[in-house]
């Protein structure tokens, strides 16, 4: 095995799969507010909503293009850069695959077109039916890739036979133990994702001056379900990890910079793990914590990495991605609930709090890459626990060829990332010159539940 | 329920349907694309919006075959990867920017949409000459030679024409007025180059390959096989007079272009399956080689056989929803 082609091909598949995550990390969650908003239209007839609507779905529009265009990517990559993996796992892997591509991505792909442009071309009934089937088919992927990496965390439902895995099992393979949790936490990044993203850009806009109601409404929906959400993410997060406790004890180790099996394990607020000498330098920490978080008993017993010699993760980088995660989780705690709790007391959030929210903007996205390092890295040096290493996985093609490609990858990635965050702006920006309510569509707001042809109001919110 | 034999045969025939579909869905997109006018802006956002609703839905044919190559026939999914590494990744970072340029020309500052343009039209390009660089590549059975480079360059350039000609047979359908005209100027330059290249790839193809020629001149193969060619040819000429008498009165057969060029493409593809069936990598693999354990497959199946016609039925009914002429770009 070429060294080189393995350490090029994991930094690679690293890139893409980091690349492609920002964007489903928005979009799954966003497509139902988009839903929210259609619906809440439907109700009320309020323009507000419409103009909520239209704003967002054009950021959606964009963020899943890119979502859809770095997938397509992803598709290739297990075949070019692992194809171990689909040699020894493929039995498993190539249904749950073949699965997401018939069920969601055909379903999203398909009514994509008419949520996006047909509002004047199908009834009202139909273009929200269709807005609730793309937000549908997003779940839906999310589902089936989460299932597959779940088994890979936590195979079960399968034998080997000949050195290749075959199912036994589909409903445990899909339901394995790691995988309600995993749904959920991921489910709900996205939801925080999309909730600060909302947050970042309506307080952009108040901050330069808009004074219209879509803005003020959309962080008022965002902040009041953040609030709510964040305390939610923490409390699955911490079962999550019990699970992981019970699955892969090695990677709490890591998490938790545990070298020596202990009782009364403090929590670690910062500290500097050194593999060479196989302790923490520049301890800071809570004591007891730990084991009282993951055993509920302050004298629990926890597993060090010690015990785990030649078969546990990388300790750094998994120690502070999880910090990182759990650090943004608690910042967006704080924020949400100060900023709704302003909007209960005042009607209105303190311009402080409202740059805050720019500066979060894309805290989700932060959090939910550090998230995947901890699961992914926290993995290693399995690719699938104890089926298989990343090692044995890997491609045989030329380094040349894969640093080629990675630098080509690479470049394109920072050019279109700079593009995307940029656009965002601009696209904000462009709005708070918008005029409020244009004429022609208060004469329509009446009659657009009905199937009558609607027209006007293609202009910016 | 199926033996292992049959099912490789049924996921090679799924996995045929999703090429075949792919090639005729964003052939149409990535020849639209590839025609892009860069000097005139309202002809540009006419024919982005004619592929606006489509292009997601168009492109998912294509993770459905590669899924369908990595599920089905694991080993030849490396094979072919491996050797088509380089084409696949320009392959995939031209789809990348010409899915992104689509989105961002109409949403970046307007001081970047021409930049944005030209990145969809090279894009566009790209992609089509990456696919038909790697269709000669794999014809030529990843042979390491510099016929094979020559005839896959060649093959790369047909693949460009035939989408170029398929694109403007869809805009013929799909626009009026001017614009119309213009595609019916590009579709007449086009089926020249696309017919030259269909005729360059066919004799090529059996004169380098003798189990190919084998296959098609043998007799009595040759009877059953020789209107193939035949018809592809025919359908070409029609097509080119055709279009020389458009547009008509009350734009009467302006989708006889557009379902000839589908018929041309089936032909052409059915030609290739004819050619090379039942190898999966020509001269190497067989698709009874390739296939992974029938258990797995059985579960797909099933799955495709459930849900392929209702992603049928709803891409029909997108259409449907998208039918007529083209209006202007509005995103909601
Ligand atoms: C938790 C969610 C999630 C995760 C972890 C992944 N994806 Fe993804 N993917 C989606 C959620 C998603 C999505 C929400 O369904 C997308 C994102 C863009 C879009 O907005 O749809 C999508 C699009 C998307 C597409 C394009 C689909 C189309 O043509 O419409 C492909 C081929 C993949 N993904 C493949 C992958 C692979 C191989 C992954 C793993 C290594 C992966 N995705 C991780
Ligand atoms: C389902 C199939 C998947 C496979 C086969 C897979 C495999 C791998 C492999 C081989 C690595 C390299 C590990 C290393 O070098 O340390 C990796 C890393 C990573 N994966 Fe996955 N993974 C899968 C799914 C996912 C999903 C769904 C995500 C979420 C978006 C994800 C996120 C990551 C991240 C962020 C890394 C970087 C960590 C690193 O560089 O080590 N992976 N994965
Ligand atoms: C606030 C307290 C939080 C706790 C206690 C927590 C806990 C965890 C744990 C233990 C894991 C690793 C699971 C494993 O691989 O075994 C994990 C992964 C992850 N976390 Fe968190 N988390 C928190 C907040 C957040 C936030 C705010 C986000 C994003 C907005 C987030 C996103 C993720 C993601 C995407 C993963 C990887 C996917 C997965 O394994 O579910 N987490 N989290």
């Amino acid at each position: 095995m070429l060294e080189e082609t393995l350490m090029l091909s994991r930094i690679q598949f690293a890139a893409n799969v980091s690349f492609h995550i920002l964007f489903p990390s928005i979009t799954i969650a966003l497509s139902w507010f988009l839903v929210v908003f259609k619906i809440r239209y439907n109700q009320t007839g309020d323009p507000v909503w419409m103009r909520a609507y239209r704003f967002w779905v054009k950021i959606f529009a964009l963020t899943f293009a890119v979502g859809v265009v770095s997938g397509i990517t992803m598709s290739f990559q297990f075949g070019t850069n692992w194809p171990g993996f689909m040699e020894t796992v493929g039995n498993i892997a190539g249904p749950l695959l073949g699965y997401e591509v018939l069920t969601a991505f055909f379903l999203e792909a398909g009514f994509l077109g008419i949520m996006l442009f047909g509002m004047n071309r199908v009834s009202n009934r139909v273009h929200t039916a269709s807005t609730v089937i793309v937000a549908v088919g997003t779940a839906l992927s999310a589902f089936w890739i989460l299932a597959l990496n779940s088994w890979m965390q936590t195979p079960q439902g399968f034998e080997m036979r000949d050195g290749v895995a075959h199912a036994t099992d589909w409903a445990e393979i899909i339901f394995n133990p790691s995988f309600p949790y995993r749904l959920t936490h991921m489910l709900l990044a996205s939801a925080l994702t999309a909730t600060f993203l909302i947050a970042g850009i309506s307080a952009y806009r108040l901050l330069k001056g808009d004074d219209k109601r879509a803005p003020k409404l959309t962080l008022k929906v965002a902040l009041f379900i953040a609030a709510v959400l964040a305390p939610v993410q923490a409390l699955v997060g911490d079962f999550h990890g019990l699970n992981t406790l019970h699955h892969q004890p090695q990677k709490i180790a890591a998490m938790e910079g545990i070298w020596e099996t202990d009782t009364q394990v403090p929590l670690l607020l910062f500290a500097v793990p050194d593999e060479e000498t196989r302790q923490n330098h520049f301890e800071i920490g809570l004591p007891g914590i730990a084991s009282f978080i993951l055993t509920h008993d302050f004298n629990g017993e926890l597993k060090g990495l010690n015990d785990f010699e030649g078969n546990h993760p990388p300790v750094a980088p998994v120690f502070y991605a999880f910090r990182v995660m759990v650090g943004i989780g608690v910042l967006m705690l704080a924020i949400a609930w100060l900023g709704s709790l302003q909007l209960v007391r005042k009607g209105s959030v303190s311009p402080l709090i409202l740059k805050g929210l720019v500066v979060m903007s894309f805290s989700g996205w932060v959090a939910t890459l550090a998230g995947w390092y901890v699961t992914e890295i926290g993995r290693q040096p399995w690719l699938v626990t104890g089926v298989l290493t990343t090692q044995q996985a890997a491609t045989d093609i030329a380094p040349g060829n894969v640093a080629l490609s990675l630098a080509m990858y690479s470049i394109l990635y920072v050019v279109l990332l700079g593009a995307y965050l940029h656009t965002l702006f601009v696209m904000a920006r462009r709005a708070v010159e918008i005029e409020e309510i244009q004429p022609e569509e208060v004469k329509q707001a009446g009659a657009y539940t009905s199937k009558s042809e609607v027209n006007g109001g293609q202009n910016y919110v | 329920m199926f033996d292992a034999d049959t099912l490789a045969v049924i996921f090679i025939a799924l996995m045929g349907l999703s090429v075949i579909l792919y090639a005729v869905l964003d052939g149409y997109d990535l020849g639209v694309g590839i025609l892009l006018p860069l000097d005139h802006d309202q002809h540009s956002d006419r024919m982005v919006a004619s592929i606006g609703p489509f292009w997601d839905a168009n492109e998912t044919w294509l993770v459905l075959a590669v899924g369908l190559l990595l599920i089905a026939f694991p080993t030849a999914h490396s094979l072919v990867f491996r050797e088509l590494y380089m084409p696949t990744a320009i392959l995939l970072i031209s789809l990348v920017l010409r899915g992104v340029a689509f989105d961002f020309r109409a949403k970046a500052p307007f001081s970047h949409k021409p930049t944005w343009n030209r990145v969809f039209k090279i894009g566009s390009l790209l992609a089509a000459l990456s696919q038909g660089y790697m269709l000669g590549m794999y014809v030529m059975g990843f042979e390491d030679s510099w016929t094979a480079v020559a005839f896959s360059i060649l093959s790369a350039l047909g693949v460009a024409a035939a989408y170029s000609f398929i694109g403007a047979c869809w805009l013929v359908m799909k626009a009026e007025g001017e614009l119309q005209k213009k595609a019916i100027i590009w579709a007449k330059n086009s089926i020249g180059i696309c017919m030259a290249g269909t005729i360059a790839v066919s004799l090529v193809n059996p004169w380098i390959n003798p189990d190919v020629y084998e296959r098609w001149l043998s007799w009595p193969n040759v009877l059953w096989l020789a209107p193939l060619p035949a018809l592809c040819m025919a359908l070409f000429i029609v097509n080119y007079l055709f279009l020389k008498k458009l547009p008509q009165d009350n734009d009467r057969g302006c989708w006889v272009p557009f379902v000839s060029a589908v018929v041309i493409f089936l032909l052409c593809f059915f030609g290739l399956g004819v050619s090379f069936f039942p190898y999966i990598v020509p001269g190497q693999l067989t698709i009874w080689d390739a296939a992974a354990a029938p258990e797995s497959l059985t579960i797909i199946l099933w799955g495709a056989i459930i849900v392929v016609p209702v992603i049928i039925c709803y891409t029909a009914f997108a259409y449907r929803v998208f039918w007529g002429k083209v209006d202007d770009l509005k995103y909601y």
